[in-house]
């Protein structure tokens, strides 16, 4: 890829057949396809991005445009148990100098849980019933680490009170549904957060609930990556969230990364038209606006039947601006646009530069 | 009737909005609706979940009106009592003049023409084994409808209305994605040329690009069809966008209920303010402006055993004796503003010499930037100074600067405590 080997030889670390990627998390044209009844999902298709300790990734896109199934390669969780054998994967996940695809099972098991860890949307179906909150996060601590139950129950505990949760020691037993939505959110990333991981993945972690909550939890998640200095993927369909919390910005359609960059950069220079799209969609708080929002037209892509060249050309109002059908019948590199900011798009630099400046800019 | 009656019908009504003589089209009043806690083996109530607990408000023709508030606030128990999905408890539905407070079944069948519904989900509100063809023509099924040119042509034209292809007449559910449903179920509600949509969380399960798309056919049809339209969402930014008006609920009470743009621009219950610096703004160099940000303290409380006197005191920053005990009604402070608060942010205090802040309410403070605090303080005293044309404007400012500072004092002293 031309975008890897020119940071590289910037940076002048060795390629990553030498060893050592670069980046804490590194995933190089990770593929994920899964064979059905029906045909192959392409449910991601050649995705490559790096993230650094301490700084936080945002992943946006529709639902179907793969954003879950990367985090849930990362930590290897397609490959249990049965799910294993319906599954291809393919590419390179470098974390913190260790490949994860090739890893063997129990290799990837030491390390999820203890160096990665997951927030999930849905603590409640997330968390175990049957179990009290406090011994289902002493199980987390006690896998990775040989104490007895007292010191893990104190872990526990200290962590609790943490993330928030008032009266912790006597919260400790109880069970998830005497929890509020907040408090089991809070409660998860506790658990997430009890072997001091160093990526830490979250799954859209406010989507189910309140805003009022999701600010709390917001702020929670920030406090505590400064605390740790963990990295952070932060995964949403909600441009607000990633706009308040995340350094970088990954935009996903069709199972592939469209644009990436840093934050300011996909908010005031975006050069994608689907991130054109996503900003026009989206109703603001922040300005009367009494124009029409603009939308996307029609529908998501059937990750089965991936439109060929580029996957968005079906709902891109410039599809026909590049000469020669191009859009149609070749798929877009991902290019490097200048200071970290990548796009895969047809449309030239300066086409792209005066879509923006004259068309979408003065609308949004 | 027809699309040019109708359509003269909706530029009347917009025209003649701000007329308060105009009778509305649903007007509530002290409505309640609880649901009973049963226990035991003689299934004993010991206790009501106070879901609607006393509203008042009401929908002028041709009208958006948002209602906005947290999970469990009963603003989608709200919506199934207007449309009468449910029974209330008590108070009065009134739907054109007609009470339909206790309607049965059967007295509310041909209201039902004109009151429809927009459900959430689009999964769960189509059934699965009719085609869409049998879904969009069971309004005129039931009601004994017979369109002009037939039923099928009829829902092959509200098919095209809403963005559909008329062949999918004969397909399932399962074969259309979540935005397509959505606009079956659109389709559907508006077969019977309904007078008024309440429409539930139509666009929260969709993804945004899609979202955008049914806001503005929503938008569209309300134009064409003349259509007033309740719409219930948690997304502010998605009321912001379609309300005309817009009421705030919490624990089953309507806060606030004002103009869109008044409640958007200066907000004046302190939990209205709350709720709207929650909302991330996807702008980042607003992240700068945190401090902005109100974050309150704990959950809602359960509305089994909702508080004593102003149900939002326990969570808010400003509250003193007088919100433990008395009750604040629903006045209209600001002319098309109605706000329930004895100490409203943006305007004039209600209860001035009640100033002594509850230990809740000093802790909640703690979690509110200074700033913020300063500012309230000198925006209310600057309408208070407004609002009294004898005080000298300059006694006014410094009165602002002196109450402001106190406040800084105020706040200054209580961090300590805060950490």
């Amino acid at each position: 890829m031309t975008e890897l080997s020119k940071t590289e030889a910037a940076v002048g670390e060795p390629t990553p057949a030498g060893g050592t990627p670069r980046a804490f998390l590194d995933v190089r044209d990770l593929k994920v396809h899964f064979p059905t009844d029906d045909g192959l999902v392409k449910s991601v298709d050649g995705l490559s991005f790096q993230l650094e300790k301490g700084k936080t990734l945002g992943i946006v896109g529709e639902s179907g445009s793969g954003k879950s199934v990367t985090s849930l390669a990362v930590l290897g969780l397609h490959r249990l148990g049965n799910r294993g054998k319906n599954v291809q994967m393919s590419g390179e996940i470098w974390l913190d100098g260790k490949e994860l695809v090739s890893a063997s099972p129990d290799e990837v098991r030491r390390l999820r849980g203890r160096e990665m860890a997951m927030i999930f949307q849905d603590p409640l179906s997330a968390m175990h019933p049957y179990y009290t909150v406090g011994n289902q996060i002493v199980e987390a601590y006690r896998v990775h680490n040989k104490v007895d139950k007292k010191t893990a129950r104190k872990r526990a505990v200290e962590l609790l009170d943490r993330v928030g949760i008032p009266e912790p020691a006597k919260r400790f037993d109880n069970y998830p549904h005497e929890f509020s939505g907040g408090m089991r959110q809070r409660a998860m990333i506790a658990m997430a957060l009890v072997n001091n991981p160093e990526l830490l993945i979250a799954d859209e972690p406010t989507t189910a609930l309140d805003v009022t909550v999701q600010a709390q939890i917001l702020d929670l998640i920030r406090d505590l990556q400064k605390e740790f200095g963990s990295a952070v993927i932060i995964i949403t369909h909600d441009l607000g969230v990633v706009a308040e919390i995340a350094d970088d910005i990954l935009v996903m359609y069709g199972g592939r990364c469209v644009e990436r960059g840093p934050v300011d950069k996909i908010f005031y220079e975006p050069q994608h038209p689907y991130t054109w799209g996503l900003l026009g969609s989206m109703p603001r708080i922040d300005r009367a606006q009494t124009d029409r929002l603009i939308p996307v037209k029609g529908q998501p892509p059937s990750l089965i039947n991936v439109p060929s060249g580029c996957a968005f050309h079906p709902r891109c109002p410039y599809e026909d601006v590049p000469e020669g059908g191009v859009t149609r019948t070749e798929r877009p590199e991902l290019r490097e646009v200048g200071g970290r900011h990548h796009v895969a798009c047809h449309l030239s630099q300066e086409d792209r530069s005066r879509i923006w400046t004259e068309e979408i800019a003065p609308k949004l | 009737m027809s699309e040019t009656e109708t359509r003269a019908g909706t530029s009347a009504a917009r025209t003649e909005k701000p007329a308060a003589d105009e009778k509305p089209l649903l007007k509530v009043e002290g409505l309640v609706k609880h649901f009973p806690v049963k226990k035991g083996l003689l299934q004993r109530q010991v206790g009501a979940v106070k879901a609607v607990d006393g509203i008042d408000f009401e929908v002028r023709r041709g009208e958006t009106l948002g209602v906005v508030g947290e999970s469990g606030c009963g603003k989608s128990t709200m919506g199934r009592l207007i449309t009468r999905l449910l029974e209330p408890s008590g108070g009065k539905i009134e739907f054109d003049g007609t009470d339909i407070t206790h309607l049965g079944t059967s007295g509310m069948r041909p209201l039902r023409r004109d009151v429809q519904m927009i459900f959430q989900d689009p999964y769960g509100s189509l059934n699965p084994r009719h085609t869409i063809g049998t879904i969009v023509s069971a309004p005129f099924r039931l009601q004994g409808v017979e369109p002009e040119g037939g039923v099928k042509k009829e829902v092959q034209r509200l098919l095209e209305l809403v963005g559909l292809s008329p062949e999918h007449y004969n397909r399932y559910p399962h074969e259309f994605s979540g935005g397509q449903r959505q606009r079956i179920g659109i389709a559907r509600a508006l077969a019977l040329k309904p007078r008024m949509v309440v429409a539930d969380e139509p666009v929260s399960a969709l993804d945004v690009s899609i979202q955008a798309q049914v806001v503005n056919l929503m938008d569209d049809l309300q134009d064409e069809l003349g259509l007033t339209y309740v719409i219930i969402a948690h997304d502010l930014s998605v009321v912001r966008h379609v309300s005309d008006r817009v009421a705030v609920m919490y624990l089953g009470k309507i806060v606030e209920l004002a103009d869109r743009d008044a409640l958007y621009t200066s907000p004046m219950h302190p939990y209205t303010k709350a709720l709207m610096s929650a909302v991330p703004i996807p702008d980042p160099k607003r992240r700068t402006a945190k401090s902005e940000r109100i974050l309150l303290r704990g959950d809602v409380p359960s509305p089994i055993a909702p508080p004593s006197g102003c149900r939002f005191h326990t969570r808010c920053w400003k509250a003193t004796q007088i919100c433990t005990t008395t009750e604040p009604p629903l006045a209209e402070l600001r002319p098309g503003q109605r706000v329930a608060c004895h100490h409203p942010e943006n305007f004039e205090d209600q209860q001035p010499q009640d100033t002594v802040l509850l230990s809740v309410a000093k802790e909640a403070a703690a979690l509110v930037a200074d700033e913020v605090l300063a500012e309230s303080a000198q925006t209310s005293a600057a309408v208070a100074a407004e609002r009294e044309p004898e005080a000298s404007g300059e006694a006014a400012e410094t009165e602002a600067e002196a109450s402001a500072e106190e406040v800084t004092k105020k706040s200054a002293s209580k961090e300590p405590e805060g950490k």
